[in-house]
């Protein structure tokens, strides 16, 4: 804000006053009011600025002046303000040819980067002070020579055609390799990398690949140098011509400069890419990525391999052992089956056993209480044959454990009457179950 | 479209235009290349485009269109619904919807059963699907009239307005494709719309902002201090001093005209309520700019036309208790603010109801000859009051819209907002360093955000020498003198008596009101010694955050001089609002 101003005079020292650096301090501010101020308008946001960044009044102001200044010096980086060479400004127009255009119009920083309208800017003010008129103003002769350079310059920096064929052989542009004295101190990237970007400026397509660092991959590099063993060049060597003599003159002397001229190009030319060449290969010799690259490659190969061989023996080895594997797999099952077929027969053989076991039980516990007769009568033969008639029909009809249970149940008595019980019993029960037809059972029913 | 929609969102270009949402009228405004900002009109060329909805087969209308289908079409026409965005059912008033469609619960929040397709079916639309249509229409003539698909905005909102219905406001834009980039109170918009002026110089003031609006008046005291403003208090009115009762007042005249000639009463009749209502509105608008206006409806009632003419007068006459009204409001709130009306050092009217020249005229006589009304009748320079708001968000997009959206809640959370603010004025003692003699010039106002610096350039005694700067707090204080009856009326004092109450009013009239300073702490002393003849001596005072103060005093183009530090303060905690 503004300073305020007051009319009304201040009060005049009192006798006596005085103070430690002519300031005293004596009371306190009363306590402030929380409020919110309202977040709208460029002053909040310049309190807000200060607020969160933590800066006073006199930094922010600072931190804004200096974000303004950036913006004009934008603006000023296409003025022109290099000294001139006194040397430079005794130059005579005729000899155009040898002049540094850019040194003239104060552009000797920029060269083949000044833009066109750098170049306008640059004439302009050269013109300003450099025009004939003025000089004639201001009492010096009329020599307009330095000025006629101006416009010269201005007239090829102008022409796309015509500057590039002094850009083609302007030597302030370019950037000597370095020697190998300086190559052998290392420092590699940092003295090479000027050499491209400057040499970079002929090239037809844009934009050049750049050296790179320590850290560049494999592919960058190998870009790097297929592009500049493949460079396509634009530069020419028309400006170093020789004059071409007027049609007046000799028609052949002309052609005679003519077929000159154009050898010495091709000439020059050729020599440009054979130096070109040469500068590209002294870099790849001196690249020390290369060789890293070489190295990992190799290594990266010997690993390959490595690991191809290990895999194949890992693979026969799993082959071989899947197929013992199975091996011993099948032959476990046929083991396991063989023995289970024993088995199976072992135990077919005892119940046959043991049914023929019970079978004789059956019979003879019939035998044994004297065919179910009581004691000490004499069984007949029609007596035996119908009892046993008997037992072989209830045997027929019950299954082995039924017939288990009954030679168990037989097995337990000798007397006569309880063996007749026990069979009858039994008849009664598969007459019961209807296995066996009432009155089939003739004897052993009773 | 939705696709579409999307693709505009993802792109980085922002283009960002103030909105002023009201319950009556919105408008949209932008900035220009210069940095001005410009109202934009609608298809229409209205610049105050009624907040107004209406549906007819499936037909949206909008604005001005959809104000005159209140007559026929009342039930699809959704009007006056702003103030019910974010707000549950039992908290509105529905009084201002009684001509339109009518508000009705749904779900927690409030909707409106409309026609809105080309079906018979009365669908359920909430408010802020309202809303989202509303801002979309907005946003569309905005990007009619610019060329460039508008997807940002800075909305203003009244001063009371809850935490729900910001959020309900920023989601309703949302979905109309407008991000709000921030939301502005209104009278700071209003504020901001003067000072953004280029003609505008940055002065430490008191500011009134009186929002007359159509259904509702805000007032709202702010402290305009170095450009950093803060609100000292508020009152609203929704019942007694807005737009509606202006216009209601005039119905109530012209039914009364009509009843003596034709014995029926217009307002009897919804749809010659409604007729009445638009016309009384316009006749309003015309009073304000001239002296006469006529109000002439067809078929008002019983298809009897209805034509007559009032004169500013008249009306001034009829509207007077309304009149009344707003400067009651407007009294009551530099109350709240522990202020007086001398303190006053800026009014600003704004909203539509401001055009009023009786309201302004009030208020010149209210407030001291010092205090300038901004409004049109009083002012020439002054802006057109119902535009106000949206230039002043205008302004304030331009401003944020380069910021992310995380910067913009960063910038205007309570962290950065919350600030402690002066309780009295700081200044310097001139004439006599001593407390009685002396006189105190404020440098720093009360009611100023800390941290802030002010400059004063002092004179010095003719033949200059060693002089003392003295600062101290100062209190504002309200001299109350009587003048001389005598010089007045050239009745002597004793004659007064005995008049009694009908010369009371007099008196008052006769009181001389004065703001004077009162010395408060003497905070430092400073000597400068040897100032030349004619010199002049600047005082900077810098008050920190912490309230610890900063002096420095030399004299004006001099190197050197006298710096000091004072102690900090303690804040107190939420000072009166």
């Amino acid at each position: 804000m503004a300073a305020v101003h007051f009319s009304l005079p201040l009060p005049v020292l009192p006798q006596g006053w005085s103070a430690e650096k002519d300031f005293k301090s004596i009371g306190q501010l009363s306590p402030a009011t929380q409020r919110n101020i309202e977040p709208v308008g460029p002053h909040f946001l310049a309190h807000e600025r200060r607020k969160r960044h933590q800066r006073t009044f006199s930094e922010d102001d600072r931190i804004q002046a200096q974000e303004n200044v950036k913006k004009v010096e934008d603006d000023d980086v296409g003025e022109i303000s290099e000294p001139e060479d006194p040397l430079m400004l005794q130059r005579d127009a005729k000899d155009w040819k040898g002049q540094d255009h850019y040194a003239v119009l104060g552009l000797s920083k920029h060269r083949y980067k000044a833009t066109e309208t750098q170049i306008k800017r640059a004439h302009r003010k050269k013109v300003l002070r450099h025009h004939p008129d003025k000089k004639a103003a201001a009492g010096s002769s009329e020599d307009d020579s330095f000025f006629k350079c101006i416009q010269k310059a201005t007239e090829i920096l102008l022409d796309p055609v015509k500057r590039r064929q002094f850009d083609s052989v302007d030597e302030a542009a370019d950037v000597e390799p370095p020697s190998k004295k300086q190559a052998q101190k290392g420092n590699f990237f940092k003295l090479w990398s000027p050499v491209f970007v400057a040499e970079g400026r002929f090239s037809k397509t844009q934009p050049v690949p750049r050296l790179g660092d320590d850290k560049s991959k494999k592919e960058d590099v190998e870009e790097f140098y297929n592009f500049w063993y493949n460079f396509d060049s634009w530069r020419s060597f028309e400006y170093q011509d020789e004059d071409v003599p007027d049609d007046n003159e000799n028609r052949d002397q002309k052609r005679h400069v003519e077929r000159k001229n154009n050898n010495a190009r091709k000439k020059k030319k050729t020599e440009d890419t054979t130096r070109l060449r040469q500068l590209v290969d002294d870099c790849l010799a001196g690249d020390e990525r290369i060789k890293r690259f070489k190295k990992e490659e190799r290594a990266g190969k010997d690993k390959k391999r490595l690991e191809r061989e290990a895999a194949e023996k890992k693979e026969k080895e799993d082959a071989q052992k899947a197929a013992e594997e199975k091996e011993r797999l099948r032959k476990e099952a046929e083991e396991a089956s063989k023995v289970e077929k024993a088995e199976g027969k072992k135990v077919k053989e005892a119940a046959k056993n043991a049914v023929k076991k019970n079978k004789r039980v059956l019979k003879s516990s019939v035998k044994d209480a004297n065919y179910l007769l009581p004691a000490g009568e004499e069984a007949g033969a029609k007596r035996v044959d119908q009892v046993l008639n008997d037992v072989e029909a209830v045997m027929a009809k019950i299954d082995a454990e039924e017939m288990a249970s009954l030679a168990g149940k037989l097995g337990g008595v000798k007397v006569a009457e309880e063996v007749g019980k026990v069979w009858s019993e039994e008849a009664k029960r598969l007459v019961g179950a209807g296995k066996v037809k009432e009155g089939e059972l003739k004897v052993i029913g009773t | 479209m939705s696709s579409q929609e999307e693709g505009e969102l993802s792109s980085p270009e922002i283009t960002a235009i103030g909105i002023s949402f009201g319950n009556s009228n919105s408008s949209i405004a932008y900035t220009s290349g210069e940095g001005k900002a410009e109202v934009i009109a609608n298809e229409e060329g209205d610049r105050q485009i009624p907040s107004v909805l209406s549906y007819i087969e499936g037909e949206e209308y909008h604005g001005t269109q959809a104000k005159s289908q209140l007559v026929r079409n009342s039930k699809n026409t959704v009007a006056y619904f702003r103030d019910f965005l974010g707000r549950d059912f039992d908290s509105i008033d529905p009084t201002p919807c009684h001509a339109s469609a009518h508000p009705q619960k749904h779900e927690s929040t409030v909707a409106f059963s409309i026609q809105d397709q080309e079906s018979d079916a009365q669908n359920i639309v909430t408010v802020s699907e309202i809303t989202t249509r509303h801002i979309r229409r907005l946003a569309s003539s905005a990007s009619d009239f610019l060329g460039k698909k508008v997807n940002a905005a800075v909305i203003t909102v009244p001063t009371n307005v809850t935490e729900e219905q910001r959020v309900a406001l920023s989601e309703a834009a949302k979905k109309a494709g407008v991000e709000v980039l921030q939301m502005i109170l209104e009278p700071t918009a209003a504020v901001l719309a003067y000072d953004a002026r280029p003609e505008a110089k940055i002065k430490d003031k008191i500011i009134v902002v009186a929002d007359l609006g159509g259904t509702r008046s805000d007032i709202a005291i702010v402290a305009s201090r170095g450009g950093i403003y803060s609100i000292l208090s508020t009152s609203h009115d929704y019942e007694t001093a807005a737009g509606v009762q202006l216009d209601q007042v005039l119905i109530d005249h012209f039914a009364k005209e009509f009843i003596k000639k034709n014995k029926t009463d217009p307002r009897k009749n919804e749809r010659s309520m409604a007729k009445l209502k638009l016309e009384a509105e316009a006749t309003k608008k015309a009073l304000s700019l001239g002296g006469n206006a006529s109000c002439s409806v067809e078929s008002l009632a019983n298809g009897i036309d209805f034509s007559s003419t009032i004169n500013r007068t008249r009306y001034e006459l009829l509207a007077g208790k309304v009149f009344g009204a707003f400067t009651r409001l407007i009294e009551e709130a530099v109350r709240k603010a522990d202020l007086d009306i001398l303190d006053v050092d800026e009014v600003i009217l704004s909203g539509g109801t401001s055009h009023t020249p009786k309201i302004s005229q009030n208020l010149q006589r209210l407030f001291p000859p010092t205090t300038r009304i901004l409004s049109p009748s009083t002012l020439p320079t002054a802006i057109d009051p119902s535009s106000l708001s949206a230039r002043g968000a205008a302004i304030q997009a331009s401003l944020v819209q380069e910021f992310e959206k995380d910067d913009i809640e960063q910038s205007t959370h309570p962290m950065v907002t919350v600030t402690p603010h002066l309780r009295n004025a700081i200044g310097v003692m001139v004439v006599s360093e001593d407390v009685k003699k002396g006189l105190f010039s404020a440098l720093v106002e009360k009611e100023t955000a800390v941290p802030c610096r002010r400059t004063g350039v002092f004179a010095v005694p003719r033949d200059g020498g060693d002089v003392i700067v003295k600062i101290c707090e100062g209190l504002r204080e309200i001299k109350v003198s009587k003048k001389e009856k005598a010089k007045i009326n050239g009745k002597p004092a004793s004659d007064d008596s005995e008049l009694d109450s009908d010369d009371e009013e007099d008196e008052e009239a006769e009181e001389i009101r004065e703001k004077v300073w009162k010395v408060g702490t003497v905070l430092a002393e400073a000597g400068v010694k040897g100032v030349k003849k004619g010199g002049k001596v600047e005082v900077r005072i810098k008050v920190e955050a912490d309230l610890g103060v900063q002096v420095e005093v030399r004299e004006a183009g001099g190197k050197g001089g006298v710096r000091g530090t004072l102690e900090k303060a303690r804040v107190v905690e939420n000072g009166s609002a």
